[in-house]
């Protein structure tokens, strides 16, 4: 099979370089390589070209560092049948899934032909959320719980349908779309590319940072700009400050959950103090207006630097101590541990990234594998990686992993200049015409992907967002079978994953 | 075991905000702007051209809060013009008081908007059921906050409910998602009359960035009317806490 081989940090790709292979081919290409785990699939789409139906798919490759694009076509109103990847690597249900809700493509003995989001220009009408195909389990002695669109909390809306056995879950269900607002629509219906920024920040508010600097990395692949170094140290200060905040969120959520409000309240001071230092830095409590196409509008002075430095460093040690005390709580132990597991075979098949992932053992981490930015030469990454896979272990890479964002934030800004010569945010720059970019980050919950594609004048024709989530609710679904479901909750908080980057 | 409680406990300290009516949040903080007009716009109606939700106009030379997503790129263009204060009170029972226009120096509140059963009914406790409608999270996370060890808004008998049957009013954030226009009509439905209504964030004052997408649908809006508007992208918690006061007649003076 012939791919084009480029890395993470290659400048936009001609179409017309990119390899036109026949579906047979991928197909039995793909079912031996996505066997192996350093392979995965980043993103695999169609779109429309001409009078045709054309698809896109990123494999990236680990262990080397390389993302591996190939394409192919189909006519419009062909009926013939892909051969499904899905029944081979679960892995690929959400892209299969997407395409045919899109466009009617059918794909071949796919085992779980569910709509994804109801996107407003989904090819079947009478496919609405009121009638999503719930998978149903017959039995006397089992009921069903349906929870949502609307929860409990201050929280985003979806749907989850238990099957339980008394107590516990058998399977659970989650079907999701409610927040559907036609974000990709969006990016390919203007030409201004701040407010293409604005969107990249609303794809998911608690990622602001992780999306806008996916987006910016992509224009400016398309526009031939490389992004300065002192531009991508503060990027990194930005989504690693993001990091931490949401970290210590869900350490403070899980905390509300089981009833440790020492933890709860902690972690809520903690928060406020690292979002209050974003806002000190830009104006805004979750980064917004901070990361903007080739330059900043709110570059760091030799005063805001001083002030992330110290602020972070005592937000580290307060959180430190938190994480001591969780540690040495038998009662908190007995509800985080050997809850929710996630066995990591589990999570390979079914494509998990992130922190989810690392918690499970399955080393999925953009920041090691395909680097960008500083993580390209100042930082050697490492990523914490835990084995059990249950409610404990996410939690446990979390607080490590804000011990660790704060230790890169002080490598970053000890010792660094501000520079007086930050250029301003680039929005007029023509982008390379017939060409396709793609960024990869890891944001918080991991693995962001974003792709554009540009048509003839240059102008994005068509615009593909990944959030981690699409793959990572899956997860949650596996993780609390079996589990009382009473502890939902927790496991649920354990990943808190993303309703509206899900939904688009 | 107890010394590492005592050691997060001692690090903790005190938290909360002692006196809410008097915070000032920090000078980055872009809240309320104001706006000058010089002999020449050009700044301005390049800043118009550029906005992303059309929140600027150059003629007649207005910012309306309500699509306003705060980037403060406009600032930028224009900075003889326009100017963001770190003034966070901006909630206002009526719609149209969000256009900020040159020479204002604050967004009016219109107290005499306040139904008059608000503040009687719920000047001591307001239990509200919030609903996500397309909302992003960041308007979500900052709801949140409000109830948290800092801002601690409880202290006024202010909470979120889990269930509409127990709250007297709803908060809606985002720009109304298709899918949600008939869950949000239904928990509208089943919270006990008389109630309140709060509009908070940009995207649910306008739609924001999605007024003009095919996924949104506001129609339900057009037949209940407002009690409260609450603009920001996301809405600053103390933007919240400020309206709402004013709303339930805890706040005499601004």
């Amino acid at each position: 099979m012939n791919y084009h081989i480029v890395d993470n940090l290659t400048s936009a790709i001609r179409l017309q370089d990119i390899p036109q292979v026949e579906y047979a081919a991928l197909y039995e290409d793909l079912k031996v390589r996505l066997a192996q785990e350093r392979y995965h699939v980043a993103h695999y789409f169609a779109t429309p070209e001409q009078n045709r139906l054309r698809f896109y798919i990123i494999v990236l490759d680990d262990a080397d560092h390389k993302a591996m694009l190939a394409s192919f076509a189909m006519e419009y109103y062909d009926d013939v049948a892909l051969p499904s990847l899905t029944a081979l690597h679960p892995a690929m249900h959400i892209f299969e899934r997407e395409i045919t809700e899109l466009y009617n493509v059918e794909f071949d003995s796919m085992p779980w032909n569910k709509p994804v989001r109801f996107p407003f220009d989904r090819r079947n009408r009478n496919s609405t959320i009121d009638t999503y195909p719930f998978y149903s389990i017959e039995g006397d002695s089992l009921h069903e719980v349906n929870v949502g669109p609307i929860h409990a909390g201050i929280i985003e809306p979806g749907a989850f349908r238990f099957v339980c056995n008394g107590e516990s879950v058998l399977h659970l269900e989650i079907a999701l779309g409610y927040q559907h607002r036609g974000v990709e629509q969006e990016f390919s219906a203007t030409d201004n590319r701040l407010r293409q920024t604005l969107l990249a920040e609303s794809i998911a508010g608690d990622s602001a940072v992780s999306h806008a600097t996916t987006f910016a990395h992509t224009i400016e692949k398309l526009s031939g700009k490389t992004p300065s170094e002192a531009l991508e140290t503060e990027r990194a200060v930005a989504l690693e400050l993001e990091r931490m905040a949401l970290h210590i969120a869900d350490t403070g959520a899980l905390s509300t959950d089981v009833g440790y409000q020492l933890g709860q309240v902690a972690c809520e001071a903690l928060r406020t103090m690292t979002i209050n230092t974003t806002q000190a830095w830009c104006g805004n409590r979750f980064g917004k207006g901070l990361i903007r196409p080739s330059g900043s509008n709110k570059p760091l002075t030799a005063a805001k630097r001083d002030m992330i430095l110290k602020n972070v460093e005592e937000i580290a040690r307060r959180y430190d101590e938190v994480k001591e005390d969780i540690k040495s709580s038998p009662t908190l132990l007995a509800r985080f541990e050997q809850c929710g597991i996630v066995a990591k075979s589990d999570m390979q098949r079914i494509g998990g990234v992130g922190m989810a992932a690392r918690a499970s053992g399955l080393t999925r981490d953009i920041r090691t594998s395909h680097p960008y930015g500083v993580f390209a030469d100042k930082i050697r990454h490492e990523s914490i990686i835990k084995r059990q896979g249950d409610v404990m272990s996410r939690l446990t890479v979390r607080c490590n992993e804000v011990l660790q964002s704060a230790k890169y934030i002080g490598e970053l800004l000890e010792g660094y200049t501000p520079t007086e010569s930050m250029p301003r945010p680039d929005y007029e720059t023509a982008l390379a015409p017939d060409s396709l970019a793609f960024s990869l980050v890891e944001g918080w919950r991991g693995e962001i992907c974003h792709v554009a594609i540009t048509d003839s004048e240059g102008k994005i024709a068509t615009y593909k967002v990944k959030d981690p989530s699409l793959h990572n609710w899956l997860a949650l679904a596996l993780a609390v079978r079996g589990e009382g479901i009473s502890d939902f909750p927790i496991c649920n908080k354990s990943f808190n994953l993303s309703y509206c980057g899900y939904d688009l | 075991m107890i010394f590492p409680k005592i050691k997060v406990l001692h690090s903790h300290g005190w938290q909360y905000i002692p006196d809410l009516n008097k915070v000032e949040l920090s000078e980055e903080f872009r809240g309320r702007p104001e706006l000058t007009p010089t002999d020449d716009m050009e700044d301005v109606r390049a800043a118009a051209a550029l906005c992303p939700t059309k929140a600027l106009s150059a003629e007649p030379f207005t910012l309306d809060l309500g699509r306003c997503l705060f980037c403060g790129e406009c600032a930028l263009r224009a900075p003889r013009n326009i100017r963001f204060t770190n003034d966070y009170h901006i909630a206002s029972t009526s719609r149209e008081a969000l256009v900020v226009k040159p020479g204002d120096k604050q967004v009016v509140f219109h107290h005499e908007n306040v139904r008059e059963d608000i503040p009687r009914l719920f000047g001591r406790a307001l239990k509200l059921r919030q609903v996500s409608a397309g909302g992003d999270n960041s308007v979500e996370m900052e709801l949140n906050a409000t109830g948290n060890v800092n801002f601690d808004f409880g202290r006024y008998g202010v909470e979120f409910t889990a269930s509409p049957r127990h709250a007297d009013g709803v908060v809606v954030t985002g720009p109304i998602s298709k899918a949600m226009a008939e869950p949000l009509q239904i928990c509208y439905d089943a919270v006990p009359s008389p109630k309140v209504l709060m509009m908070c964030g940009s995207e649910a004052c306008s739609g924001g960035l999605f007024a003009e997408s095919r996924a949104i649908d506001r129609r339900w809006l057009e037949s209940h009317k407002v009690d409260l508007w609450l603009p920001g992208a996301p809405t600053h918690p103390m933007t919240f806490i400020d309206g709402v006061m004013n709303l339930v007649g805890r706040k005499k003076e601004r």
